[in-house]
């Protein structure tokens, strides 16, 4: 353990393609094409605050959904036999063997206004519904495609919880709700936060989510950083201080749940 | 004896293009060609995907002829957008021999100084190519650019959905009866040069007061535009899933083949005609090589494959001339010249203009609620704060547990 040889490798790889680009994003944010400084760029951001909200409102409700449909999945894998658990895992991580365009261009197949979904309400004379390019399609398209990612920690540490500690909160007189608030979600803190994590962060920064199933008509954070490196007017300037904005938003969801992590190693000290 | 071989060869495309594209690419100078040959030299060819003949339905596979004639090795390589390769070039690292961007793209490579300058010695085959794409204005001394292919826009409808009076016009984007019906380009070019046009501006915006209005414009016109798309026209077009869409006449022809409900018309105030055109960037390593790709590719034969493959029109004569009258005589790819004389190519915006433009188009695509310019820069305050509040308390609690955990006795589980 003294010796730090063998994590020399790592230390070297995050240097050069962590460290050093990150270092190069801040300075593009803060110089102009000449290399000048300024921060005309970090102010322009200002003038994409609804872009911004946006991005962030649609990736919220997306992780909030993401919590209710996988933690009681969650617990119920992890109450399954183990060999049942292995399939059922599987049958999660499923959808992730697929290209993720592929995934998300499925769902335009099922949501078009010719598309299954209004085919089979047609069936009994309703619609056609306006499914495809509205802001619900996009959370769909964010919550089937991140859904794994919230899953996937709340299992792993709800299988640690014995079903001894469940059964004996309810012979100390817990009712279900208690178990829940009162047992397993303290336990299962840092799973939830790191599985919302996991979900708010690619949501918050996804570009193509919304303009497949989005339209188009209404751009996402990412779209507009893609806008500024691949578009028309090509200003990487701005596009890096849009980038350096939503890092320091990402910086304040990870302390949060550093934080989360930490109180509950703490309350186990005690 | 060239007239006999190219009747045999039109003949040939006449008698349907299905026989095996196996017999080699007559050329005239055949020595041009060789004398490379066995030297081991290779080209880099960065192209838009799927337009280049490749051997299939009968056509040519022009880069497989080229290394057999040539014995140049050709790694080929696919871009979807101008942007695209635009960036790739300014990021440095690449080294092309031959691009194929658009007009406008063109013209500003040059002022930028990205492009070499051809040799035109070493493009006799130019001679095929029509006067009227002589000096093109993103290229006004034609130093610099070979023309690939041309085509204009136009709207493509559904005959099903969209009342024939309602035709003629850009008007019909506008046309509130066919609420969330409508497809728009998702690039800024397209959609502000039409939006421009339809104000009877040039289509090259001049100044920010027409911009602005265009911008209005396009901002009224937006709840009735069902999504900004580009390639999915082809399946919401031919799948019924919206009733008008403006795109490109080549593409157009290919959505009607699949869909005969498709109609296709080019508005009379007059339209775009772009020209994709065969340029060699500063970063090539082999020009010679690249000058001769770009004459093969101009050789009556190989573009007339490459023209009947992409389905776009064809800029050189050569090529017509051998090609089948159904495919020649298509209003929809060779419009009347009375079509033409109304039709503006993209000239290069100042980068100040590229600027605006680009800010336009992001208002345009950002929803109306407002905030304050201030929310985010304090939002940013806030955020770093908390985070350095939480990350220091922890660090302060962290020590005093310690502390503790030193001073108590360990506890019996």
């Amino acid at each position: 353990m003294k010796t730090k040889t063998p994590a020399l490798p790592y230390v070297l790889w995050m240097i050069i393609f962590t460290v050093i680009p990150l270092a190069l994003v801040a300075f593009y944010a803060i110089t102009d094409p000449q290399g000048h400084f300024t921060i005309d760029y970090i102010s322009q951001v200002g003038e994409y605050t609804p872009v911004l909200v946006r991005s962030i409102w649609l990736a919220a409700v997306s992780s909030v959904i993401s919590l209710l449909i996988a933690y009681p999945l969650a617990f119920w894998i992890s109450r399954r036999a183990w060999n049942h658990q292995r399939t059922m895992v599987m049958l999660v991580m499923l959808p992730m063997w697929m290209n993720f365009l592929l995934r998300t261009y499925a769902w335009m197949t099922i949501l078009e206004k010719n598309g299954l979904i209004n085919r089979f309400l047609g069936l009994f004379g309703i619609g056609p519904l306006e499914l495809i390019y509205t802001p619900g399609a996009v959370v769909l398209g964010m919550i089937y495609n991140y859904l794994p990612a919230m899953i996937l920690p709340l299992y792993s540490i709800m299988t640690k919880i014995p079903n001894s500690i469940i059964e004996a909160a309810q012979d100390l007189g817990c009712n279900t709700w208690d178990v829940l608030w009162k047992v397993l979600v303290p336990l299962t803190v840092p799973g939830i936060s790191t599985g919302v994590i996991m979900v708010f962060v690619p949501s918050v920064s996804t570009f193509i989510i919304s303009r497949m199933l989005g339209g188009g008509g209404n751009l996402l954070i990412g779209d507009l950083i893609e806008l500024q490196f691949l578009g028309n007017a090509y200003n990487p300037n701005l596009g890096a201080a849009i980038s350096l904005v939503l890092m320091v938003l990402i910086l304040l969801c990870m302390s949060v749940t550093n934080q989360f992590g930490d109180e509950e190693k703490g309350e186990m000290l005690k | 004896m060239k007239k006999i071989l190219m009747m045999g060869a039109a003949i040939c495309l006449a008698l349907g293009l299905s026989l095996p594209a196996l017999a080699a690419v007559q050329v005239e100078d055949e020595a041009y060609y060789t004398r490379f040959k066995g030297q081991g030299k290779s080209i880099n060819v960065h192209n838009w995907g799927e337009y280049i003949a490749d051997g299939s339905d009968g056509y040519l596979d022009v880069v497989k002829e080229f290394e057999e004639l040539t014995g140049i090795k050709v790694n080929y390589t696919t871009f979807s957008t101008n942007e695209e390769v635009y960036a790739r070039l300014r990021n440095g690292g690449a080294n092309y021999d031959i691009l194929v961007p658009s007009d406008y793209m063109v013209a500003r490579m040059i002022r930028e100084g990205m492009l070499e300058k051809l040799d035109f010695d070493n493009l006799p085959n130019f001679k095929y190519i029509d006067e009227s794409f002589h000096n093109p204005n993103f290229d006004p001394t034609n130093e610099y650019s070979v023309p690939y292919t041309w085509g204009t826009v136009g709207i493509i409808y559904n005959t099903m959905m969209v009342d024939e009076q309602d035709l003629g016009s850009w008007d019909l984007l506008w046309n509130a009866k066919y609420m969330k019906n409508i497809l728009m380009f998702a690039n800024p070019r397209d959609d502000f040069g039409i939006a421009l046009k339809r104000l009877g501006y040039p289509m090259n915006p001049e100044n920010p007061q027409q911009l602005q209005e265009a911008l209005e414009l396009l901002k009224e016109q937006k709840p009735l535009v069902q999504a900004y798309v580009m390639d999915e026209i082809f399946d919401k077009m031919i799948g019924g899933e919206a009733a008008i869409a403006p795109y490109y006449a080549g593409d157009a022809i290919t959505m009607m083949q699949d869909n005969p409900d498709l109609g296709y018309f080019v508005p009379e105030e007059g339209t775009n005609r772009f020209v994709d055109a065969v340029v060699i960037p500063t970063c090539a390593q082999e020009k010679e090589c690249a000058e001769m790709f770009i004459n093969f590719l101009m050789e009556p034969e190989v573009a007339a494959s490459n023209i009947s493959y992409i389905g776009y029109s064809s800029p050189n004569n050569g090529a017509l001339a051998i090609m089948p009258k159904e495919i020649t005589g298509n209003k929809i790819a060779y419009p009347d010249d009375e079509v033409i004389a109304k039709t503006e190519g993209w000239i290069d915006l100042s980068p100040e203009m590229n600027l605006a433009v680009d800010a336009a188009w992001t208002e345009l695509l950002s929803t109306d609620e407002q905030y304050s310019r201030w929310l985010i820069p304090i939002m940013m305050l806030v955020c770093i704060i908390m985070s350095i509040t939480i990350n220091v308390s922890r660090a302060y609690r962290k020590r005093r547990d310690r502390k503790y955990a030193d001073q108590l006795p360990p506890r019996t589980r």
